[in-house]
């Protein structure tokens, strides 16, 4: 399916007040973001996105592709779906072994030869993971880590959707890092749902939703495209303190001090 | 009038995706009757009633089993929401005898099942599955979008039927299971069990499809009381 622009339109929050954000536009290629506290509705934003909303979800949004409704006949078909979404579910219930899991799933999206396509799945999620995620386990024993990774590479690799949501993948463990620079290799609308400074300041623009409703979009600047890179840079050395611990070792009080002097230089 | 046979395994949803269902034609005021078949406990048509303000009615199989409990009350069952001018009959049932099928011919039969459920499930389920018209797939809220599609996959492997997945919870995809009921048939006067029944000992089971416990021999029950030996 080609896609060139995709619209929202607005429509009740929790308690039946009109959204404020009436419309939001998204072209191929654009990254937004989604924030907001906990219980405010991010996750049932990328719900109504992914089910094609028409006026027939709890917000009563609707989705257009193009300026228009996604017809009824092609939203059941996984093969015709051009969207991906990553939920925030961190185990599967699914008895299959994962090479079966991915086999099935590839053949249902039609993503092309299978055996490379789950090589690449495969290859793709590893480099997420602290652990390798072996072919013949069962889906049921990854853990919460390897199913995040494994469900992200499914989405990219074998979904290969135009338009991928991707809910909190901060919260898993695995390499969000690496998993940044992954997916920005893809020409894709991106939807993040995030807590995380550094994936909402990597987005073009967010959307801040509270009480179910989009309160407003907030664009990124130049200002902020500064501060993303200071931010980038303290994750980064959170990041390798957590690598650390993650690895066994002990941290180091004069390496400590070295990496925040390096901080407050730039 | 039109009949919905609603089955399924325990806890897959069909409840929660009935009250859904009856809230919207309840909202387009048509007039509804409930009546729910199950084994041994039940207190679901009270909810029907108090919440919906339609009449509905309980069955125990007991010792029967459920649908061969539905065949011989189903008739009764059908006069009796004739006789209280219902558009939509809908008749919620445990279903537990996964060789045989509750489904009947001109109604419309309506398995649910849930997204959690093994990935073999459908294979497991027989003509519970195989001889329904729609398949309703509760519960996709708790699972990821490609463990979904590979679930539905496996639905489409064991049976070529309709499916629609909701998250009964939030009344997602509730549309489209309204406006398959619309689009079915009414009710006919001759009542007919859908598919053969097994191989077996009583009436139904050596293949006499015809609904009511009148058509049958050997031990029967109607709606109202209590099973009883009918014949020589
Ligand atoms: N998350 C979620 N829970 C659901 C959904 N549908 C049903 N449930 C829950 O599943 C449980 C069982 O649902 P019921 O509708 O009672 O199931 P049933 O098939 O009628 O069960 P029996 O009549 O006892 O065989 C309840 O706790 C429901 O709230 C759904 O789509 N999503
Ligand atoms: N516009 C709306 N209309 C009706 N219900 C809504 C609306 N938006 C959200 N809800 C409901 O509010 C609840 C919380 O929303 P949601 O799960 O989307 O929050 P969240 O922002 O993703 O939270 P978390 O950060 O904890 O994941 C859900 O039950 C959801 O269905
Ligand atoms: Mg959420
Ligand atoms: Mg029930
Ligand atoms: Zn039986």
């Amino acid at each position: 399916m080609d896609i060139n622009y995709l619209e929202i339109i607005g429509g009740y929050g929790r308690h039946g007040a009109e959204e404020p954000v009436r419309k939001v536009s998204l072209k191929m290629g654009d990254i937004v973001s989604i924030v907001g506290p906990t219980g405010s509705g991010k996750t049932e934003l990328i719900n109504d996105v992914e089910r094609f909303a028409d006026d027939n979800t709890p917000s009563r949004r609707r989705l257009l592709i193009d300026g228009k409704s996604v017809p009824e006949e092609s939203v059941g078909d996984p093969s015709k779906n051009p969207i991906a979404l990553i939920t925030q579910h961190t185990n599967f219930l699914s008895d299959l072994p994962v090479q079966e899991f991915l086999e099935i799933h590839a053949s249902i999206r039609q993503a092309g030869h299978t055996e490379s396509v789950i090589e690449r799945t495969l290859d793709f999620a590893n480099q997420l993971t602290g652990e390798s995620i072996i072919l013949d386990s069962a889906m049921t024993e990854l853990s919460g880590g390897q199913t995040r990774a494994l469900l992200i590479a499914d989405a990219v690799v074998i979904g290969n959707s135009p338009i991928i949501l991707l809910d909190e993948i901060e919260n898993a463990g695995i390499h969000r890092t690496k998993a940044l620079e992954l997916l920005k290799n893809y020409r894709k609308i991106f939807f993040f749902v995030t807590h995380d400074p550094r994936i909402a300041l990597l987005s073009d623009f967010r959307i801040v939703m509270k009480g179910g409703a989009m309160q407003k979009i907030i664009s990124r600047n130049e200002k902020e495209k500064k501060i993303a890179e200071g931010i980038k840079k303290m994750d980064d050395v959170l990041s390798d303190f957590r690598a650390k611990i993650r690895a066994g070792d002990s941290l180091e009080e004069d390496e400590f001090e070295r990496r925040m002097k390096e901080l407050s230089y730039n | 009038m039109k009949v919905l046979i609603c089955a399924g395994p325990p806890t897959s949803g069909k409840t929660t995706v009935l009250k859904q269902v009856v809230k919207k034609f309840k909202d387009e005021g048509k007039r509804l009757a409930y009546i729910k078949i199950d084994v041994q406990f039940t207190e679901e048509d009270e909810v029907f009633r108090k919440q919906f303000d339609i009449p509905t009615k309980k069955v125990y199989s007991g010792e029967l089993c459920p649908d061969h409990c539905n065949v011989m009350i189903m008739g009764d069952a059908i006069h009796w929401a004739m006789e209280n001018n219902t558009d939509i009959l809908f008749v919620e049932t445990a279903g537990l005898c996964l060789r045989c099928s509750p489904y009947v011919e001109s109604a419309l039969g309506m398995v649910v099942l849930e997204a959690t459920s093994g990935m073999n499930l459908p294979k497991k389920i027989g003509p519970l599955l195989g001889l329904a018209d729609v398949a309703i797939i509760t519960k996709i809220d708790l699972v990821s979008q490609a463990e979904r599609e590979v679930f539905r996959a496996n639905v489409l492997k064991a049976s070529k039927v309709d499916i629609i997945e909701t998250d009964a919870l939030h009344g997602i995809n509730i549309g489209r299971i309204v406006k398959r009921i619309n689009d079915a048939n009414d009710i006919s006067d001759s009542l007919l069990l859908k598919g053969n029944p097994p191989v077996g000992v009583c009436t139904i089971c050596v293949g006499k499809k015809e609904i009511g416990w009148q058509k049958h021999f050997g031990v029967v029950r109607p709606l109202e009381g209590d099973v009883f030996y009918r014949g020589e």
